[in-house]
């Protein structure tokens, strides 16, 4: 057997063993829903999952299935069959190979369980809508829309009553597909654990405005999928406890999750999940370390507006004003504190053409970032889950150049 | 100048429209985008609802704005926008319907001070019991928006007459595609193509005049106009740009009966009832109109209008018309072709980057499809002869 690196083993984060199990197990439990008699619902990684908890029933991310499909490199394979299907190669990649997977129980975990209910937050896209339209046609299962309407400056009062209303509504649609009544004492409790297990993710991710970071953003992309899926269990504050303990010890060690870290970087948007080992290799080779992101932060970001006393009042809010529902200054706002909290020297911007709203309006953050901050940007052009869009040669050429850039700049300082 | 020529001449020069009548006039123009943004009520508001659909003529300064996987609509707002070829607007109104307008609305907000900008953010469900009330209460808004920013109140009064227009106005259109409809000789697509742009460009009242002198000319007509073309087309799809496909289709030998575009059918169908609170009288016309892809009223309300119109109108097939990187038409597409595939009504797809790419290539496909539905026509000819 080959002798491991010793230096390699130390960056290694332990509690990841943990987290593999606990998403194994989720699966595992979700794939034989039909025997345990649970109800499976499909839901948009930014939908209230919150009240699926209070019921018992288990909630699936086809986002995350997307991004299994991205990182298990089979996201040609399912955008090439979407094609055949009749989707255009322009639309989104997650869409197109979940999509694709249903009729053959395809990709890395032989397809989803088959939805019970599905419930779409339009908070993060226009794309949902259709996406869960169509699979709620392929299921026949019932499907519900939470409406957030978008923010471009404010989120007024009409906004928040109409959220609000919409909340009722899902709560009668979750019991009459379930049939029977939602235990209101439950879901406070499953409201104070949601904001728990938020905050302590933010603690996670706060970690690593130390220097050196003891995890990077390639690290949090792995980790974020408990924050995402079981939102509002005791698990997901379990986990993170024992991860935010560890990366404590990393900083008390003096562990960074890069070796010799020189260089701080932003990443945002989506990751470009068949890339990310060849990514944060690319950048570790040059010193630097990808130490925040506006991605996996945005499962924290609203945290302002939730009130765990208060959880079904606030959620109304605390679901609209995510991330990408709000206008691109109020995004450069964000993306400017994410610099000046983690001391970034640059920004690495992934243009993904399969998500619009993230995508667009890039270029004027990166000047208004470029006027506030005086840092430079890299804009690179792929796709999250569809391979044929990425091309290494480019990307690496371009990266070299960008982190000639920041060098001279930090010498300069 | 004939009725025809003034809206032809406004279809070839729309912004030379735009500034003369500002000058003339002096009445204020305001921008908007999609049939979601409510222009009975910049109607009520004295002033000329002007909908942008970008030239695309030489893409430079939109490009540092916005990436190559955008739609040429949004592209070619902006860079009109940018050079300064809209600078006779007011102001602009953005619904909200897709993703790219919802950026676009940003990026513009950001970046030209062209007077006002107004974000309309109407429900993306409809129907639910919450949307109707939210609907309602954002249309307010916007008046009282639009009140303040002509310091200007919008009477009922006004409202009521603006709606009345509308009404008049819908009805013609109506009224000269059902002729067109029933004996497709009497108008040509084409200047059916210039008779929607200039009714969401031209001073509403003034349109309504011409249109029912049209109106007339057609029905006067409607006996002796030539015999109509072989082959009967719906269109369906995304034509946000109102791209000039109906001559296309003609040309390829055919005609064009029906189509379920928001510059088409969607723009003049359902009327606005008058004997209501005026503001909620839109709400309810939006809730109940066919809706665009990007919004929801159900999971076969889209497939059960196209293939309505088609049974209707007596089509032979659909042309499904996509512009391209328009997100919620293209996911559309293939459950919408299912659907006319299980009721055994041809159709066929051509999907166009921006008018000028409506070229050869599309006729040929048009041109094909065309001769595939005559050879239908011919064997169920044959057939329904034989069983006689």
């Amino acid at each position: 057997m080959k002798e491991k690196d010793p230096e390699k083993e130390k960056r290694k984060i332990k509690s990841a063993a943990r987290m593999k199990e606990i998403m194994t197990h989720y699966y595992i439990e979700a794939k034989t829903a039909d025997q345990s008699g649970k109800k499976v619902a499909w839901i948009t990684s930014g939908g209230p999952v919150e009240p699926l908890i209070a019921m018992e029933v288990i909630p699936i991310y086809p986002e995350n299935h997307g991004a299994m499909i991205g990182a298990s490199k089979m996201g040609k394979d399912l955008c090439e069959k979407a094609e055949r299907m009749g989707y255009s190669s322009d639309l989104c990649s997650y869409a197109c190979s979940d999509i694709a997977c249903s009729p053959i129980n395809g990709g890395p975990i032989g397809g989803l369980p088959r939805p019970d209910m599905l419930i779409c937050c339009t908070n993060i896209c226009g794309t949902v809508l259709k996406w869960y339209e169509i699979q709620a046609r392929y299921y026949g299962a019932p499907l519900f829309i939470l409406d957030t309407p978008f923010c471009h400056t404010d989120f007024p009062e009409q906004a928040k009553r109409y959220v609000r209303r919409q909340l009722d509504e899902y709560m009668d649609f979750l019991e009459k597909v379930c049939g029977r009544k939602i235990d209101y004492d439950k879901m406070k409790e499953v409201g104070k654990l949601s904001i728990e297990g938020q905050k302590l993710w933010k603690a996670v991710l706060d970690t690593a405005t130390h220097r050196p970071a003891p995890l990077s953003a390639f690290d949090a992309f792995f980790h974020l999928a408990l924050i995402v899926t079981l939102r509002g269990t005791a698990q997901v504050v379990e986990y993170y406890t024992l991860l935010l303990k560890e990366m404590n010890e990393r900083i008390d060690a003096g562990i960074g999750a890069v070796e010799n870290e020189q260089y701080r970087l932003l990443w945002d948007n989506i990751p470009i999940w068949y890339r990310t080992k060849w990514l944060s290799e690319k950048f570790a080779s040059h010193g630097a370390c990808l130490v925040a992101d506006t991605y996996t932060s945005a499962w924290c970001g609203s945290l302002e507006y939730l009130n765990e006393n208060d959880f079904i009042e606030t959620m109304a809010e605390g679901y609209s004003r995510i991330y990408l529902n709000i206008g691109i200054d109020k995004m450069a706002e964000i993306v400017i504190s994410l610099i000046d909290k983690y001391d970034a020297d640059g920004i690495v911007m992934h243009s993904n053409r399969s998500c619009k709203p993230y995508s667009f309006g890039q270029y004027d953050i990166q000047k208004i970032v470029r006027e506030k901050r005086k840092i430079p940007s890299l804009i690179i052009d792929a796709d999250m889950v569809d391979e044929r869009f990425f091309s290494e040669s480019q990307v690496e050429t371009r990266i070299d150049a960008f982190m000639e850039v920041i060098k001279g700049t930090s010498a300069r300082e | 100048m004939t009725h025809m020529d003034i809206l032809e001449e406004l279809k070839r020069h729309p912004y030379e429209y735009a500034r003369k009548y500002k000058s003339e006039r002096g009445r204020p123009i305001v921008g908007y985008f999609c049939s979601y943004t409510p222009e009975e009520l910049i109607f009520a508001a004295d002033t000329l609802p002007f909908r942008l659909f970008g030239t695309g003529e030489h893409i430079r300064l939109a490009d540092t704005h916005l990436q190559a996987y955008c739609c040429s609509l949004v592209k070619g707002a902006l860079e009109d926008a940018m050079t300064g070829r809209l600078d006779f607007l007011d102001g602009v109104v953005f619904p909200h319907t897709c993703d790219t307008i919802q950026r676009l609305s940003d990026i513009w907000r950001l970046n030209l001070p062209l007077g006002f900008h107004m974000d309309v953010v109407l429900p993306v469900k409809l129907n639910a019991l919450s949307s109707r009330r939210y609907m309602i209460d954002v249309l307010m808004e916007f008046r009282r928006n639009l009140e303040n920013a002509f310091r200007k109140k919008i009477t009922d009064e006004a409202l009521l007459d603006s709606l009345n227009t509308y009404n008049r106005i819908r009805l013609l259109l109506q009224k000269i595609h059902d002729l067109k409809y029933e004996y497709p000789g009497v108008i040509a697509g084409e200047d059916l193509h210039s008779i929607m742009m200039a009714s969401m460009i031209m001073d509403r009242s003034e349109l309504a005049d011409v249109l029912e002198r049209i109106a007339g000319d057609l029905e006067s007509r409607k006996n002796t106009s030539p015999s109509p073309p072989g082959e009967r087309i719906v269109l369906s799809g995304g034509s946000c740009n109102l791209l000039d496909i109906y001559g296309i289709v003609e040309e390829a030998g055919a005609a064009v009966v029906g189509d379920d575009f928001c510059t088409g059918s969607r723009y003049y169908e359902g009327l606005l009832t008058i004997d209501m609170n005026p503001v909620e009288a839109i709400a309810e016309r939006y809730l109940t109109r066919n809706v665009c892809p990007a919004k929801h009223s159900g999971l076969s309300t889209r497939a059960d209008n196209i293939i309505s119109v088609v049974r209707e109108r007596k089509a032979g097939g659909v042309v499904f018309v996509l512009l391209k990187f328009c997100d919620p038409h293209a996911f559309d597409y293939p459950s919408l072709k299912g659907a006319l595939d299980q009721e055994g009504i041809p159709s066929t797809l051509i999907e166009i980057e921006d008018q000028s790419s409506a070229d050869g290539r599309v006729k040929t496909r048009l041109e094909a499809f065309i001769e595939m539905l005559k050879r239908k026509d011919r064997k169920e000819g044959e057939l329904s002869g034989a069983g006689k």
